[in-house]
């Protein structure tokens, strides 16, 4: 459940957000952030946007994400 | 990136020549355990420093009672139970929620968010959302209710287990066995409740508090700052994460929680109780809280035999001191939840072959 990861607003009605990060879309929640908008990076936690975050920073996490799925085995 | 993590690294050594002397930094979150193994940042770091582990992973914190509730339940025909995914292999005195998935009556939901469909979808049930997690949680959990009493959805509640990180850091400190010289604090639970929720643990512990996000340099550029102040004898509140992080943390989450919850005391494996460290729902949404819902109460509960989670989650021993770890308690078939959850801390020495094993 402690996993977050920033991803890119695509689409935003109302608080239902669709996001994107690595290639996956998955559904969010904006209720936590009044003022996100479409373009918006944030660092979605449980299906909830938390913050925004700076988009250099986003793009290292989205690297050592990718990395790690290449390094790692699956969790036994 | 690489001349950020050179820079703090120096900065360490730097310190640690200054200092003179053993330093226990306390990694409170449990993804910052994990972070810290799967980087390999224990081998970069001068003997003198020693890293030890916290109480932040909800799901090791949780205690055998709440999990004895949650399966008594569970069997019960008239119930869905709700939960992230971390928490059904947990082990209570009668066994798991994995037992009860096959018959449906355990559904795994990765955001709270999930748990209102379900409700909706099940009229006939009773839907019970196994509410647990720190301050980066429970804003979501609210949310929960607030639309359940928006659209008058009656067939849901929580067992509310959400714990509160703070009190449980002033816990540790009051207890005295941890000596921790310091806290690195966890990133995300500190982008809800802002860096200066720590200035109790900073005035009035006198212990250095820094913020830091998840990457490596981050990790290290935290740790350069709690071992600088250590060598000027100072003591601060500070962020490395401040891209993320704000002072003052995100107020609709905290008026969110504020208003669906009241502290209370709560009792964490291994802590024991700590007063105002948990979250119940206020009177006014007491309809939803399941304890009231069932007519129910916390059960006192013993620990398993042998089990020593309680002492890993202090920072009072190292995994490899139990003996229980790796022999019988393993990932696959763990006796204690600091073996059970990936963010745990026996998990991460299990597989990542901490000091000492």
């Amino acid at each position: 459940m402690c996993l977050a990861i920033p991803a890119k607003i695509v689409s935003l009605e109302g608080d239902r957000a669709v996001v994107e990060a690595i290639g996956n879309r998955w559904n969010a929640r904006t209720t936590l952030l009044a003022q996100a908008k479409v373009g918006d990076i944030v660092l979605v936690h449980a299906g909830f946007a938390i913050c925004t975050v700076d988009p250099q920073e986003a793009k290292q996490t989205w690297e050592l994400v990718a990395r790690m799925f290449q390094d790692q085995p699956a969790d036994g | 990136m690489n001349g950020q993590i050179a820079d703090a690294l120096a900065g360490i050594r730097l310190a640690c020549r200054q200092i003179r002397r053993q330093v226990r930094i306390m990694e409170v979150c449990g993804t910052h355990t994990v972070a810290i193994f799967r980087h390999g940042i224990r081998q970069v770091l001068p003997a003198e420093i020693e890293l030890i582990s916290g109480p932040g992973c909800p799901v090791c914190v949780t205690d055998d009672g709440y999990i004895d509730v949650a399966l008594d339940l569970a069997s019960r025909p008239d119930v869905i139970i709700t939960t992230y995914g971390d928490m059904v292999r947990v082990p209570g005195r009668n066994g798991s929620l994995e037992l009860r998935r096959g018959d449906g009556n355990v559904r795994v939901v990765v955001s709270a968010a999930d748990v209102l469909p379900i409700a909706k979808a099940n009229p006939g049930k009773m839907v019970v959302f196994l509410a647990v997690g720190f301050e980066t949680t429970a804003p979501a959990t609210a949310v929960l209710i607030k639309e359940a009493v928006a659209e008058g959805i009656e067939n849901l509640c929580i067992l509310s287990g959400h714990k509160l990180v703070v009190p449980a850091m002033k816990a540790l400190l009051e207890g005295g066995n941890s000596r921790i010289d310091g806290f690195l604090c966890p990133g995300h639970v500190s982008v809800i409740i802002g860096s200066q929720a720590f200035d109790q643990i900073v005035s009035g512990y006198r212990r250095p508090c820094v913020v830091a996000g998840f990457e490596p340099n981050q990790i290290l550029a935290g740790l350069a700052e709690i071992c600088r102040q250590l060598a000027e004898g100072t003591v601060a509140i500070d962020s490395v994460y401040t891209a993320a992080v704000t002072p003052e943390g995100n107020k609709i989450a905290q008026g969110l929680m504020a208003s669906c919850f009241e502290p209370v005391a709560a009792r964490w494996r291994g802590l024991g109780w700590i007063d105002g460290s948990g979250l119940a729902l206020r009177p006014e949404f007491g309809r939803f809280d399941a304890l009231r819902r069932f007519g129910l109460t916390w059960p006192v509960v013993e620990e398993a035999p042998g089990c020593r989670c309680g002492q890993v989650l202090c920072g009072i021993i190292s995994p490899p001191d139990c003996p229980l770890f790796a022999d019988p308690c393993t990932p696959q078939s763990p006796v204690g939840p600091c073996m059970v959850s990936s963010e745990g801390t026996c998990a991460a020495y299990y597989k990542y072959g901490g000091p000492g094993r």
